[in-house]
C-alpha cells in the first residue's frame, strides 16, 4: 500500500496490489492495444502500458508528479466490452482486455472535449505567456482544431489576481484540470487552492475567494510549473528591469543562482542536463546588465554564517547548558520559511537567522560593493535571477532593507530571463563563455550544489567536517561527495560521528576555545524537499520522534530543491529534475574550489568588511534577519 | 405540488404485491442469522433482485463481490440521497417501513461480513432523522442490532449520516467521498466500491428500495419474489408519480406494467408525454405508451412525471438542462461544459436562432457525453436532450406561434 495521501480519494492513485515477483506467474497480463498483443505488468494503467509500447495517448489533467484525477477525459480509450469509454490514465489493467486508442468514437470524443475546453478558455495564444509551451494549444494542434465549434469566450469573467508578489492567477484561462489543486494539497500539503462551486460555477479558488496575498500561500510556485495553460504565471518584473537597463543613470546588477543555469537551456528547446554558466554571463552582459555576480558566493557566505550559528547553538546547548532551539533549520528557501511561519509558527526560533544567499547578496551589493565602487546605492538596481517564485516575495519582505535601501529590487525567474534573452535576439547556447565579475568573482562548488536537495547540507558538512576535525573531507567521503544527503528520496537522514577534533580555525577562535566538547558526539542531520515531506518531519519533531534529536535539518519548499523551483522552465517531472541535478553535480565536480571556507573572496570579506567575523555585529545587521509568526488565520 | 405532498403525507392504507405486503418486524433477521451466508446469497440470486436506484446492477453480484473482497472491515451503505427529480418513494419507505430498510441492511451486513451500516440520508430529509434514530434504538433494545444479534456472534450497527445537498452525492462513489468528508465528487472506477469503498474498505452501496425488498425475499423466498414482474425484471417497483394526473403518489406495481396501464391507474388524461426516470431518464411520447417499465425496455429508478397536452416540451427540456448545468459536480469536462452547451442549444431553439446543423452537432456532443463522462450523471444527462428533441421534433421545430416559440427557425 502506498502511504496515505491527503487528497480526496476521487483524486488519488489507484491502489492495486501488484504481485511481488515481477516475473512470477500471473504478474504479467497480455492485452491487445490497437489489435497488437503486448505483455504488460499487472496493475499498470492503460496509459503506462501505451507509453511503454510507443503509443501516444493525449493527456491534460494527468501529471507524473501528481496523483491521478481522470477528470479532463481527454485520454479516453475504448475497452472492448465496456459500455462507456475509459480514461487511460486511471484504468488499471488487471485482465486481458482489448484496447483501442484511436477509434472513431475515441477521436470524436477527444475532439469534443477539446472544443468544450476551448469554449471556456479566454484569450488568444499570441497574447499568452505560455504561447508555444501550452498543453491545451498542443492538443488543439494535435487534433486539428481550426474553429471554435462550441464558441469562444469573448469577455473575461474573472478578475486577474495580481495581489501576490509571486503568483498571478488568471482564471479566465483555467481549464479546471485541477493540477494546481493537487499540487497544492497533495504534493505540497499547503492547501490554498481548491475547487469551489459546482456545475457551471465550478472554479478553482482560495479560502473565501480571497486574493492570493491574503491566504496562506507560501509562494512556492509549484502550481505554475504544473499548470497546463497560462492560468497561473509568475509575477513578471521584466518590463521594469528593461527600463532600468535602458536608463543610463542606473547601475543594474544581476546575481544568478545555481539552478537557473542548469535549466535555462530548456527554454531554448534543449534537453535538460547541461549547464550554461559561462554562456549565461555573456548573454546577461549583452542584454545590458552592468555586472554579473554569482549567488554561489553568498551561498558560501551562508555556509559560514549558518554553520557558525549552528556551532554557537550547539556550544550553548552542550557546554553552557543553555536553552536553545534545536534542531536548527535552514532558511535559504523562502517558500519553506513562509510555510513554517504559517504552519509551525511555534518553531520559528529553530530557523537559522542567516538570510538566504539572495538577500545576503542584496545587502552586500548596496553596501560593500557600492562603497568599493563609489556608486550611490540609490542608483543601483539589484536583480536576482532565481529558479524561484517565492524569491519575488522574499525580496519584498518589509524587513529586507538592511542596506538602507531595498536590498534586492527584483526577483527574476529562469523563464522570464529566457524570454528577455530571446527578446534581445540572443541564442544562448551559442554564446561565448565569460566569468563572473569581481569582487565576488570566485565561488565554490559548495555554493553551487545549493541548487539540489541536500546541497546545503552537503556544503555545510564539507566545511564543518574540515573545520572541526582538521581532516580533509575527501578522507571521509570519496571525492568530497557526501552521498548520504544526495538523491531525490523525500526525506534523508544521516549520522556523522565526530571521532577526533582538530584546532579551532582563526575565523572562529573568538567564539569557541576548542572543539573538545564535540569529540565523541554524533552529528544528526536530515534533509527534506517539498513541503509535504517537511510536514512529515515537523510532525515527527512535534511528537518528539527521531527528527527532534537532529541537530541540523535542511528544508527546501520545492520537490528536488531549487532546481525544481517554481520559476524553472516548464514542464517538470522527476526525470527532468534528475538531469538538472546531474548538471549541477557535474559542474561542482569540475570546479577547483569545492568548499565554502576555502573561497578566498569569502575570507577577504571577513578581513575587510565584516570585520568582527561570522555572526558578529556587522554580519548580524546585514546578513541576518528575523521571522514572523504568521499562523494560519490571517485577518 | 400541493396534491403531491398531500398524497404522500396522508397515510392511507398502502397495498402492493411485495414491499407493501404484510411483514412481521424482525422475522428476516431471525431467519437470516441462522442461515449460512452462501444460502442468503443464493436466495437473493434466485430472486433476481436488481438495484432499484436505476442502474439495475444485480444485488447478489454486488454482495458477492463485497463478500469475496479480503479486508478486516466492510461496510454496507444505504443510499437514501433520494434526489432524482420526481422521486419520493424512499421517503415513504423510510417513514412508514423503516423495519424493511434497516433489516435489509442487517441481512446485507451479515451476508457480506460488514460490521457497520451507514444510512446516507439526504439533507432535505433531516426531519426524519430523529424518528429513524428512535427506530434504531428500539432495534438495539430488541437485540436486532448491536452486539451479538439475537445471541449469535454477529455484531452489527447502523448509523445515520446527513448528506449535504448535492444531487451528485446519489452517485455511489460521490456518496462515499461525501461520507468521508470530502467534496462530493465521483471517483474513478475501477476500482469499484466493492473493493475500495468507504475509507478504502469494501463497501456495498444499496438503494433504500433494494434493501427494503430483502426482508421479503428472506422470509418468503426468492421464488415467491420471482412470481412478480417479468423474466429479467423480477419483483415489483415503487413508482413516484407526479405531474398531470388525478392521483399522484407512490405506487407499487409489478415490473412489466405498461405506461398506458400506469396512466390508467393514476388517472391521467390527455397525456402527451411521460418522463420516466427523472431528469436523467427518457421522455416517452404517446406513440410509445405501450412500452413496458422494466430493465428490458424502460429501466427506471421510479420517477414518473406526466405531461398533458398543455405542456411545452421545450420548456420541459430547458428545465431539465438547467438542472444538470447546476448539478454537475464540475469535475469532468464533458459534463461540466457539455451540459452548458446543451442548455444554450435549447435556448437557441427557444429564440428561433439556430441551425439544424448545430443542433445535430449538439446531439453528437450528447452522445460523447454519454460515453465519456466520468459518472452516471454526465452519462445520462443528455438523455432527455436527445429523446425530447427526437420524439417531439414536430412540436418543437414545426409549430408556430404557441409555446413561446416564434417559428422563425433557421432551416
Amino acid at each position: 500500500m502506498k502511504e496515505k495521501l491527503r487528497a480526496p480519494k476521487a483524486q488519488q492513485p489507484l491502489i492495486v496490489e501488484k504481485p511481488t515477483l515481477e516475473d512470477g506467474i500471473g504478474s504479467k497480463v497480455t492485452v491487445e492495444i490497437n489489435e497488437k498483443k503486448v505483455q504488460v505488468l499487472f496493475g499498470q494503467t492503460i496509459l503506462e502500458a501505451c507509453k511503454e509500447n510507443q503509443i501516444h495517448v493525449p493527456t491534460l489533467c494527468h501529471h507524473p508528479d501528481l496523483c491521478i484525477a481522470g477528470n479532463c477525459r481527454i485520454c479516453v480509450v475504448e475497452v472492448e466490452g465496456m459500455r462507456t469509454l475509459q480514461t487511460a490514465c486511471s484504468f488499471p489493467i488487471t485482465a486481458p482486455i482489448k484496447i483501442k486508442t484511436s477509434s472513431p468514437m475515441v477521436r470524436k470524443a477527444r475532439r469534443h472535449i477539446i472544443d468544450l475546453l476551448l469554449s471556456e478558455h479566454y484569450g488568444e495564444c499570441y497574447s499568452c505567456v505560455r504561447n508555444n509551451n501550452c498543453e491545451l494549444q498542443t492538443l488543439a494542434k494535435e487534433y486539428g482544431v481550426d474553429s471554435y465549434t462550441f464558441g469562444h469566450v469573448q469577455e473575461p469573467v474573472y478578475e486577474v489576481d495580481l495581489s501576490s508578489y509571486s503568483v498571478v492567477r488568471d482564471m479566465n484561462k483555467c481549464v479546471n484540470c485541477r493540477r494546481c489543486v493537487r499540487t497544492c494539497i497533495d504534493l505540497q500539503e499547503v492547501g490554498v487552492l481548491e475547487a469551489i462551486g459546482r456545475g457551471d460555477k465550478t472554479h478553482i479558488g482560495t479560502f473565501l475567494e480571497k486574493p492570493l496575498a491574503d491566504v496562506i500561500c507560501i509562494n512556492c510556485g509549484q502550481c505554475i510549473n504544473r499548470c497546463p495553460t497560462g492560468a497561473l504565471r509568475a509575477n513578471d518584473p521584466s518590463d521594469v528591469i528593461w527600463n532600468a537597463i535602458d536608463d543610463p543613470t542606473k547601475h543594474v546588477v544581476i546575481q544568478t543562482a545555481p539552478s537557473p543555469r542548469a535549466a535555462i537551456g530548456e527554454v531554448f528547446g534543449l534537453e535538460p542536463g547541461k549547464s550554461f554558466t559561462g554562456e549565461l554571463n555573456t548573454a546577461l552582459r549583452r542584454i545590458g546588465f552592468d555586472v554579473v555576480f554569482d549567488t554561489n558566493f553568498t551561498a558560501d557566505l551562508t555556509i559560514i554564517e549558518e554553520g557558525t550559528e549552528l556551532i554557537l547553538r550547539l556550544y550553548k546547548a552542550l557546554v553552557k547548558k543553555e536553552q536553545v532551539a534545536l534542531p536548527q533549520f535552514t532558511s535559504c528557501s523562502p517558500g519553506w520559511v513562509k510555510y513554517l511561519e504559517h504552519f509551525y509558527p511555534e518553531y520559528i526560533d529553530n530557523l537559522s537567522s542567516a538570510k538566504s544567499p539572495q538577500q545576503m547578496f542584496g545587502a552586500l551589493i548596496k553596501t560593500f560593493y557600492a562603497q568599493k565602487k563609489g556608486i550611490d546605492p540609490k542608483d543601483i538596481v539589484s536583480v536576482a535571477l532565481m529558479p524561484c517564485a517565492a524569491k519575488k516575495f522574499e525580496c519584498n519582505r518589509p524587513e529586507m532593507v538592511d542596506s538602507g535601501y531595498k536590498d534586492v529590487d527584483f526577483g527574476l525567474t529562469t523563464r522570464e530571463l529566457g524570454q528577455m534573452i530571446q527578446e534581445a535576439g540572443i541564442y544562448l547556447p551559442e554564446m561565448p563563455k565569460s566569468n563572473f565579475d569581481d569582487p565576488f568573482g570566485e565561488a565554490s562548488g559548495a555554493g553551487l550544489i545549493f541548487g539540489a536537495t541536500g546541497g546545503v547540507m552537503e556544503a555545510a558538512l564539507r566545511s564543518v567536517i574540515e573545520l572541526v576535525t582538521g581532516k580533509k573531507v575527501e578522507d571521509v567521503f570519496a571525492n568530497a561527495d557526501i552521498t548520504p544527503v544526495r538523491g531525490f528520496e523525500g526525506i534523508k537522514y544521516a549520522e556523522i560521528p565526530i571521532t577526533e577534533v582538530g584546532p579551532v580555525p582563526k575565523l572562529l577562535q573568538h567564539l569557541v576555545p576548542d572543539w573538545n566538547w564535540l569529540k565523541g558526539a554524533t552529528l544528526k542531520i536530515a534533509v527534506a524537499h517539498g513541503t509535504a515531506n517537511a510536514k512529515k518531519i515537523m510532525d515527527d519533531i512535534k511528537a518528539g520522534g527521531k527528527f527532534s534529536e537532529c541537530h541540523f535539518i535542511e528544508f527546501m519548499a520545492c520537490p528536488g530543491g531549487c532546481l525544481g523551483g517554481g520559476g524553472q522552465p516548464i514542464p517538470t517531472d522527476e526525470e527532468i529534475r534528475k538531469m538538472r541535478a546531474k548538471a549541477i553535480y557535474d559542474e561542482d565536480n569540475s570546479l577547483p574550489v569545492r568548499k565554502s571556507h576555502e573561497n578566498r573572496h569569502v575570507a577577504e570579506i571577513y578581513d575587510v568588511f565584516l570585520t568582527d567575523g561570522p555572526c558578529g555585529h556587522i554580519s548580524h545587521k546585514l546578513l541576518h534577519t528575523h521571522y514572523i509568526k504568521r499562523g494560519k488565520y490571517i485577518a | 405540488m400541493k396534491t403531491q405532498l398531500e398524497n404522500n403525507i396522508i397515510k392511507t392504507e398502502r397495498t402492493g404485491p411485495v414491499l407493501f405486503s404484510p411483514y412481521k418486524r424482525g422475522d428476516a433477521i431471525k431467519k437470516a442469522v441462522k442461515q449460512k451466508r452462501e444460502d442468503i446469497l443464493f436466495e437473493i440470486k434466485d430472486s433476481g433482485l436488481k438495484g432499484r436506484g436505476g442502474a439495475g446492477f444485480p444485488t447478489s453480484t454486488k454482495w458477492m463481490l463485497t463478500a469475496a473482497a479480503k479486508a478486516d472491515k466492510k461496510f454496507i451503505v444505504c443510499n437514501a440521497d433520494e434526489g432524482e427529480p420526481g422521486t419520493f418513494k424512499d421517503r415513504v419507505l423510510l417513514m412508514e417501513y423503516p423495519q424493511l430498510v434497516f433489516e435489509g441492511m442487517v441481512v446485507g451486513g451479515y451476508t457480506i461480513g460488514a460490521q457497520t451500516g451507514i444510512v446516507y440520508l439526504r439533507a432535505e430529509y433531516e426531519y426524519m432523522f430523529e424518528q429513524l434514530e428512535n427506530y434504531l434504538a428500539n432495534m438495539r433494545e430488541d437485540n436486532l442490532l448491536g452486539e451479538n444479534i439475537l445471541g449469535t456472534d454477529f455484531s452489527f450497527d447502523i448509523s445515520i449520516r446527513l448528506g449535504s445537498g448535492a444531487y451528485v452525492c446519489g452517485e455511489e462513489t460521490a456518496l462515499i467521498e461525501s461520507l468521508e468528508g470530502h467534496r462530493g465528487e465521483p471517483r474513478n472506477r475501477p476500482p469499484f466500491p466493492v473493493n475500495t469503498g468507504y475509507m478504502g474498505y469494501p463497501t456495498s452501496v444499496n438503494n433504500v428500495e433494494t434493501l427494503a425488498a430483502v426482508p421479503h425475499i428472506i422470509t418468503k423466498g426468492g421464488s415467491w419474489f420471482k412470481k412478480f414482474g417479468t423474466d429479467k425484471s423480477t419483483g415489483s417497483k415503487l413508482f413516484s408519480v407526479s405531474g398531470d394526473c388525478e392521483r399522484p403518489g407512490v405506487y407499487e406495481l409489478p415490473w412489466g406494467t405498461s405506461i398506458n396501464e400506469l396512466l390508467e391507474i393514476v388517472g391521467a388524461k390527455n397525456t402527451k408525454a411521460v418522463q420516466v426516470g427523472g431528469a436523467s431518464g427518457i421522455c416517452v411520447p404517446r406513440s410509445q405508451f405501450d412500452r413496458k417499465l422494466g430493465y428490458e425496455d424502460i429501466p427506471t429508478g421510479g420517477s414518473v412525471i406526466i405531461f398533458n397536452e398543455s405542456r411545452n416540451m421545450l420548456h420541459v427540456l430547458k428545465n431539465f438542462m438547467e438542472f444538470f448545468v447546476e448539478e454537475s459536480c464540475g469535475q469532468c469536462t464533458p459534463c461540466r461544459i457539455g451540459n452548458i452547451k446543451l442548455l444554450e442549444g435549447v435556448e437557441m431553439i427557444e429564440r428561433g436562432e439556430f441551425t439544424f446543423k448545430y443542433i445535430n452537432t449538439l446531439k453528437e456532443l450528447g452522445r460523447t457525453m454519454q460515453v465519456a463522462s466520468k459518472c452516471g450523471l454526465g452519462q445520462s444527462s443528455p438523455n432527455s436532450f436527445i429523446s425530447i428533441l427526437e420524439n417531439f421534433k414536430d412540436e418543437i421545430f414545426h409549430t408556430t406561434g404557441t409555446n413561446g416559440f416564434n417559428g422563425k427557425a433557421g432551416k
